[in-house]
């Protein structure tokens, strides 16, 4: 390692793109800051339309339709909040996005780890042609499954209901399969076999000595499935189809449909609906970091 | 010898039961939700079908119609605007900010946070959220381009600014890739980085000649993945293109009316359910298609490190 990465960083491996070759103190300082001002130009783009949004989720609609717009409110207001929760039923559209994240989260982990684990760490014959099924479906448009299923749900009467949206978690999905699958086959098999020899049924060894191994996959899985339950729109758009069901995506979305322009309430839910998507992402942020590099890197 | 196999570092065998017992949800599932949809949904593709009616034989007849269909044509050529376009502009993007991102600054996870945050943004919200902020009379952006002597098109009302609007909204969401490059520009090894600048190479060449090559296999990954979800695109463009009291419509011209919204306006708005399913597996083709020429075309331009 060259001694200018210990001064430039402290931490090897991140110098990527500047030269090894050591410069004079002072030219550190002003390549640190240019860096920090690019840094800083690019975090305010991603940021400003969420400024955007939370401005304006607090201005009168005096301040919103203003020309030319001003981005902070000259009136703080929080009547937006109330007005939207009280245009729809938005604690029963809250209730029910809850329960979905709460039993796909837990059919996905029930699901997900268990069939990686089959595929990663228990030979057996058709093993690969069933893990080349998990990739080949990662690449099948769900639109072409979209009618019959559709049809499959009407025939037991489900669309209308939130069992659409539940039940196919329990069956796993490519995507985490693929995620914990990779990060099963790291286990050493002397684990496993640890476990066998000393009499443990397979399921158990699976429940007690590997589960407890792969708490970060599981995690980050867990953490994967939230957001993209919470935030899904076309299918809760498909399949439901009366209020006292909606989600809070149709909710918002219907919302918009009846009440178009009125940017403050809009906003005001938009921000609420968001924060629990923000909140879970800065708990479980490593979860997500490790979770998107793995899944890239492979 | 079942010793023996055990202290050995073989694995040992055990009867197939137990990895399709554990296997057995992602089967059972596959074929309850895919491979059976998948048969009927092929059967459904040769058919007149509106619901109420047994599905009618009609043979190649969706697939000749929806060739003489403007709006089948003019989604085809939505879409594929948007992933030409999008998709390699947006991986470039991706790739300037991760580089961005890694600099070697304090505060690092902090920005790669920042950078992350609208990739989890309900698309509900981030299309509404737009929405407003590409208002041509009240919005930011226009009075930002205004201020820094930019033209302010009417982004959601001209056709011709409705597609770079889209573009700029899945722009906002490139952190998920931003990241998948930045874990790999940290995978690049530093004696090379030391080697190029022994040999006196300056800063684009070390770029071009030794962080590029390594990060040709996540850009393939990247590509296919992102030419996948381009030509699904669909809710951003639905919720753009909503209006007051009506369903989507497609937008000034038909502008957004991308390939997968054409797709559910003729299965769930019109009812006709064979011509949606012929829709659905030309677009399964074409994914195959373009696919397999990416990954043909990747021998050319995708290094594999030596490990």
């Amino acid at each position: 390692m060259a001694a200018s990465d210990v001064i430039r960083a402290g931490r090897p491996g991140t110098a990527a793109g500047s030269g090894p070759v050591p410069r004079p103190r002072r030219q550190y300082l002003g390549r640190r800051l240019t860096h920090h001002l690019i840094l800083i130009l690019i975090s305010l783009a991603f940021l400003a339309p969420f400024l955007v949004m939370i401005t304006t989720a607090f201005k009168t609609s005096g301040d919103i339709f203003r020309v030319p717009p001003r981005l902070l409110p000259q009136h703080w207001i929080v009547g937006n909040f109330a007005e939207a929760v009280q245009a729809m039923p938005f604690l029963r559209y809250l209730a029910n996005t809850v329960l979905l994240v709460v039993l796909n989260v837990a059919g996905t982990l029930i699901s997900c780890p268990l069939v990686a684990y089959g595929l990663a760490k228990l030979h057996w014959r058709g093993r690969s042609a069933v893990f080349g099924t998990v990739l080949g479906t990662m690449m099948l448009p769900a639109q072409v499954t979209f009618i019959p299923l559709y049809l499959l749900w009407d025939r037991l009467g489900a669309v209308g209901t939130l069992w659409p949206l539940i039940i196919p978690a329990f069956f796993g999905s490519p995507f985490y399969i693929f995620l914990l699958r990779q990060f099963f086959t790291g286990v050493p098999d002397s684990l496993r076999e640890a476990g066998l020899i000393d009499g443990a049924s397979e399921l158990r060894v699976y429940l007690q000595l590997i589960l407890p191994q792969a708490k970060a996959a599981i995690a980050t899985v867990a953490v994967f499935q939230f957001v993209a339950t919470w935030t899904d729109f076309l299918l809760p758009l498909i399949y439901l189809n009366s209020q006292q069901n909606y989600t809070l995506s149709i909710g918002l979305y219907n919302f918009f449909g009846e009440h178009g322009v009125a940017w403050g309430p809009l906003m005001a839910a938009c921000l609420v609906f968001t924060i629990p998507a923000l909140a879970i992402f800065m708990v479980a942020q490593r979860y997500f970091v490790q979770g998107i590099s793995v899944t890239g890197i492979k | 010898m079942a010793e023996a196999t055990l202290a050995g570092r073989r694995p040992r065998r055990r009867p197939a039961w137990a990895g399709l017992a554990f296997s057995s949800p992602w089967i059972i599932g596959l074929v309850v939700f895919m491979a059976g949809p998948i048969l009927v949904s092929l059967y459904y593709s040769f058919t007149e079908f509106n619901l109420f009616q047994s599905p009618r034989w009609v043979g190649l007849d969706n697939y000749a119609t929806l060739l003489k269909d403007p709006k089948f044509l003019g989604s085809v050529f939505n879409t594929a605007y948007l992933a030409i376009i999008g998709v390699p502009l947006g991986l470039a993007f991706a790739l300037l900010v991760a580089l961005a991102l890694n600099f070697p600054v304090k505060g690092q996870p902090l920005y790669r946070a920042i950078v992350y945050l609208p990739a989890i943004v309900p698309v509900v919200t981030a299309s509404y959220l737009w929405r407003w902020v590409f208002n041509a009379q009240y919005g930011y952006l226009n009075q930002v381009l205004g201020s820094i002597g930019l033209p302010q098109p009417n982004w959601l009302a001209d056709p011709m600014w409705t597609k770079p609007a889209v573009l700029v909204i899945t722009w906002w969401g490139i952190g998920a890739t931003a990241v998948i490059y930045l874990a790999a520009l940290k995978q690049v090894p530093q004696q090379l980085y030391e080697a190029a600048a022994v040999d006196g190479a300056n800063g684009w060449q070390r770029f071009w000649y030794v962080t590029w090559p390594a990060l040709t296999p996540v850009t393939l990954f990247q590509l296919i993945m992102g030419v996948i979800a381009a030509l699904q695109i669909f809710a951003p463009t639905y919720l753009l293109t909503q209006s007051r009291g009506n369903a989507a419509n497609g937008g000034p011209g038909d502008s957004l009316l991308t390939y997968t919204m054409h797709l559910f306006h003729n299965a769930f708005v019109f009812l006709k359910m064979g011509q949606a399913a012929a829709m659905a597996w030309i677009l399964f083709l074409v994914i195959g298609l373009l696919t397999s020429f990416i990954l043909l075309t990747s021998r050319r331009w995708v290094h594999y490190g030596s490990e």
